[in-house]
């Protein structure tokens, strides 16, 4: 099985203060893995670092033959201006972007497409619906479904199925199980700890410090759920220079 | 007489016919401009931009008198300048971006309105505040069509990375690049426009064929398609209805063409489809699903 995305030593943060410190590790292509780790662990910082949008302050990310644009990235609260005058169609049709570009026309193929993706997440009947009227659970299916067209190999989706109830996390869950048979290569920020146990063959425990990555059972350990938790949040202000980093260069 | 009332100042008069050329091309340009002024929350920022190119038109004004190009020149430079000047007391200070625009406009509209008097009449101060649409020469009449016809060219170009920038620019940011320089093409889009404004409506009132339209549109729309064509039918039925209204009852061109799309927009925001008060206050019962 290849490689999709080889950590080497990445640490990721602001302002020279680590977010993620010396992650060292590999996703396998079409692993379905489980980002998991308290408020402030640095998932979303890893995510952003994936996508390419945080450069890191050491080490390196290698994306083998993956741009970071094949990358479908699902932000935890996405920027959407929910008043913007514009339908679930046309937004979902957003998707395509990577194909029809600025000035690519949608044809038969692609309006079929569309369609498809709307009903796979269950709105069909909603296409002409304005954004701005829809609730949140049917607006993260929506998003999944512009996710659906994009038709990336890689997909990270960062806490998708928070504030939402279960019949809706259930029924995108079913399109990320379908994305891990389609060999994509899936990551997930969860917080649902039993949820992750039933349906993520693999686990990464973040706490800033990766704590444990492999097998969901041997990471998702008592005595390492209990160190994850006793990270400190806060950056210290007056931090020296890191050590593991001086020794390496 | 319907014939004499609607068409015969235009058939009859060349000026009525230039104004109501000018007033068309104008709305053309300044209707979709104005809705994504709208949509991006920048209303005001295209009002301050239209009172701050006034010190540059004032200075062209001043060095050739009312010479279409120095004052287009003059008016382009001075919005450059007050836009670059706020961004960068907005980054270095603790002033906010819109509190260090408000400052600069304000600045820059006293300027002009102190260059213009120290040279011109107060008819040329006028001229200046509140254009004059009647009386709009070849060149003047040409810079404002093709104002129109780039915008719309370029609008077309830049419509869907625009469109998706104001929605979901995160989205945007992760599969394109296309996203800042569209956004940077729509702000010389809204400051040719304005410069147009500035020559048919003059400096104060300028941006109310962009933005009064643009909110007509909001009351009636849910989609941002037709909320453009609304927007610019309304602008277009404003240019023409108030030079009707000013050649018939004798007042200012200028201003009756933005009085009558004020009335549009106070129809619209009474009646509207989409958030009118009526429809506010009178709901009707609600439906069974």
């Amino acid at each position: 099985m290849g490689c999709a995305l080889q950590f080497r030593n990445v640490t990721l943060g602001y302002d020279r203060h680590p977010a993620v410190h010396h992650l060292d590790g590999k996703v396998d292509t079409g692993a379905l893995v489980a980002v998991v780790g308290p408020n402030g662990a640095g998932k979303s910082t890893l995510f952003k670092g994936i996508v390419g949008s945080l450069k890191p302050l050491a080490g390196r990310i290698e994306r083998g033959a993956l741009l970071p644009q094949d990358i479908a990235y699902l932000p935890q609260a996405a920027e959407i201006d929910r008043s913007f005058p514009i339908n679930v169609y046309d937004l979902v049709a957003m998707g395509l972007w990577r194909r029809a570009g600025s000035f690519g026309g949608i044809g038969g193929r692609a309006r079929t497409a569309i369609e498809q993706a709307i009903a796979a997440v269950g709105l069909t009947g909603f296409e002409d619906r304005a954004i701005a009227t829809l609730s949140g659970g049917q607006m993260q299916r929506m998003l999944f479904a512009r996710l659906l067209l994009q038709d990336a190999r890689m997909i990270v989706l960062n806490e998708p199925f928070n504030a939402v109830d279960a019949k809706t996390s259930a029924d995108l869950f079913d399109l990320v199980r379908r994305w891990h048979g389609e060999e994509r290569t899936v990551l997930t920020a969860m917080h649902d700890i039993d949820f992750v146990r039933t349906h993520f063959p693999e686990t990464l425990l973040l706490a800033r410090e990766p704590v444990a990555w492999g097998r969901t059972p041997s990471v998702l350990t008592p005595e390492n759920l209990l160190l994850a938790r006793r990270m400190c949040e806060a950056f210290d202000e007056h931090a020296h220079e890191c050590v593991a980093q001086a020794a390496a260069s | 007489m319907p014939y004499d009332f609607f068409v015969a100042p235009f058939a009859e008069f060349e000026f009525m016919r230039r104004a109501l050329a000018g007033a068309l091309a104008l709305a053309l340009g300044a209707g979709p401009i104005g809705v994504f002024l709208m949509l991006r929350r920048m209303s005001l920022v295209g009002d301050a931009m239209a009172h701050a190119i006034l010190p540059g038109a004032a200075v062209g004004f001043l060095l050739s008198g009312l010479n279409l190009f120095a004052m287009t020149a003059g008016g382009l430079i001075a919005g450059f300048v007050v836009a670059l000047l706020t961004g960068l007391v907005a980054r270095a200070t603790e002033l906010k971006e819109d509190a260090a625009l408000a400052t600069f406009y304000l600045l820059s509209l006293a300027l002009g309105v102190t260059i213009v008097s120290v040279k011109g009449t107060n008819v040329d101060l006028l001229h200046v505040l509140f254009g004059n649409v009647l009386a709009l020469d070849d060149q003047t009449l040409l810079l404002i069509a093709a104002n129109a016809s780039i915008s719309l060219l370029v609008l077309a170009l830049i419509y869907r990375p625009l469109v998706l920038e104001c929605v979901d620019p995160g989205f945007m940011r992760s599969v394109s690049r296309a996203g800042g320089p569209a956004h940077l093409a729509f702000l010389a889009l809204v400051v040719i426009n304005l410069v147009s404004g500035f020559h048919a409506l003059g400096t104060l009132l300028a941006v109310g064929i962009m933005m009064l339209p643009a909110a007509i549109g909001r009351f009636w729309a849910r989609d941002i398609t037709l909320m453009i064509a609304i927007a610019t039918a309304s602008g277009i039925a404003a240019g023409y209805a108030g030079l009707l209204l000013s050649f018939h009852v004798g007042v200012a061109s200028g201003p009756a063409i933005i009085l009558v799309a004020g009335a549009l927009y106070v129809i619209s925001l009474l009646f509207g489809r989409v958030g009118g008060l009526l429809r506010q206050l009178f709901p009707g019962r609600h439906l069974e699903a």
